[in-house]
């Protein structure tokens, strides 16, 4: 196997390894695998390339300089990096000093998101459970998720009572969980 | 019965930061407690990968692939730090390194041949943390609970119905109370026992509520207390599903410290 080959077919354990060794070629192929991913969310949160690039910058980064961060026993490299970079795109939205502490994350996902094709087959299926989602759920799980409201901002907003956002939050989750299991 | 399914709507909020104040503290003192409601937590982070999926979008410029290796090449080099004192003794470590080699090539064949093994292998260390994080803590309950200063209350039925019995284990310095009961009539449709714990002074803290099994047995394992309430007497009454903040008269068992 030649040296391009064996590159290329690295896997994310090989290419955490080769990173903790400081092997910047590593961390390039994982960006190359991932970034799409962070910089999606970072600019649906924040709006604004700019920040979006900047909150790309700080999850890779953070990765570099913390690979022990992530071990396989954290889940999905694709499925962490993802909430990783919501959390940190939220902290940029509310100006707040980081309060998640990325080590104690732990994201458990049934399809493998890793995965291009898995991946594909799970978006449509989240779209789908999207579009049929009552708009009143799906509003509220996006201020959520998107806009890191805490419920009841968010209740305020919708002019609904706390418990019912909760519940909506929860169920509006638990309702992508469904969508993607095996038939 | 933990009583943690009074947590699961929190569980989404805490997962998406959205949880606060009080109800985030109690959430947090849970979860160092339950496996279960930690799994879950895991569960409602996927389901949020699976949510940030949907905001696929246009690629990132390249200027930040180029931002990003141009900031890492400067950052301090750890494999050079690491290497750094290996050209004293390089040859001693020739064999190591090709042992490392045939590691390596050995690791890459076995992840070719079976992908999943790693998934496999992540999937069960994940448990296996979880069931000895388990353990541990039933042990620490144990210890706890087995201590000379831990209050043991026996609480009976209040009246002379065939015996219902209670035990509950208190340890006010740590808020942790290990309650038993059995012998438990079984409820009407839709409704709980909750267990209570009365102060020396104030109105009754809920301590988890519960279902007996078909044997009339059933347990509520160190529910969210606050630390360092001293117990005049634990009570149970028959509450709405899902539990109340204060006790339905009558109280069906009850038991003093004294």
């Amino acid at each position: 196997m030649s040296g391009a080959e064996a590159k290329s077919g690295k896997n994310d354990g090989a290419l955490i390894a080769g990173i903790r060794a400081g092997d910047e070629a590593a961390m390039g192929q994982l960006y190359d695998r991932y970034s799409s991913m962070v910089y999606s969310v970072a600019l649906r949160v924040l709006g604004d390339t700019g920040a979006a690039e900047d909150v790309l910058q700080d999850v890779f980064m953070q990765l570099w300089r913390r690979p022990e961060a992530f071990d396989s026993s954290r889940g999905q490299m694709g499925a962490w990096l993802s909430v990783i970079a919501r959390h940190r795109a939220i902290d940029a939205l509310r100006k707040r000093v980081p309060e998640t502490d990325v080590t104690e994350i732990v994201v458990s996902v049934d399809p493998d998101l890793d995965d291009m094709a898995e991946r594909s087959e799970a978006l449509e299926k989240v779209r789908g459970a999207l579009s049929t989602m009552p708009s009143q759920q799906r509003s509220a799980l996006e201020l959520a998720f998107f806009q890191g409201l805490t419920h009841s901002e968010i209740a305020k907003r919708l002019g609904e009572p706390l418990g019912t956002i909760k519940t909506r939050i929860r169920a509006g989750l638990l309702a992508l969980r469904k969508a993607v299991a095996p038939a | 019965m933990t009583g943690h399914e009074q947590f699961a709507d929190d569980l989404a909020l805490y997962a998406l930061d959205s949880l606060e104040g009080n109800e985030r503290q109690a959430l947090e003192q849970h979860l160092e407690q339950c496996a279960a409601c930690r799994r879950e937590l895991q569960l409602l982070r996927g389901d949020m990968a699976l949510l940030s999926l949907s905001a696929s979008g246009p690629a990132a410029p390249q200027r930040s692939r180029d931002r990003l290796l141009k900031a890492i090449a400067q950052e301090p080099k750890r494999a050079d730090i690491e290497t750094a004192s290996r050209p004293l003794f390089g040859w001693l470590l020739w064999p190591a390194s090709a042992a490392a080699l045939v590691l390596l090539a050995v690791s890459i064949y076995l992840w070719r041949e079976d992908v999943s093994i790693s998934r496999q292998y992540a999937s069960l260390q994940t448990q296996f943390n979880q069931q000895q994080s388990e353990v541990q803590h039933a042990q620490e309950l144990l210890a706890m609970f087995t201590a000379p200063d831990a209050m043991h209350v026996t609480l009976v039925a209040s009246q002379a119905k065939p015996q219902p019995q209670g035990k509950a284990m208190y340890l006010r310095d740590r808020g942790a109370l290990l309650f038993m009961a059995s012998n438990m009539n079984a409820l009407p449709p839709q409704k709980v026992y909750e267990l209570w714990l009365v102060p020396m002074t104030g109105t009754p803290i809920p301590a988890g509520t519960f279902k007996p099994n078909a044997t009339g047995s059933a347990m509520v394992m160190d529910p969210p207390l606050p630390k360092g309430v001293e117990a005049k007497a634990f009570a149970v009454t028959i509450e709405a599903e899902g539990g109340s903040n204060t006790p339905t008269m009558p109280m069906v068992m009850v038991g003093s410290s004294g």
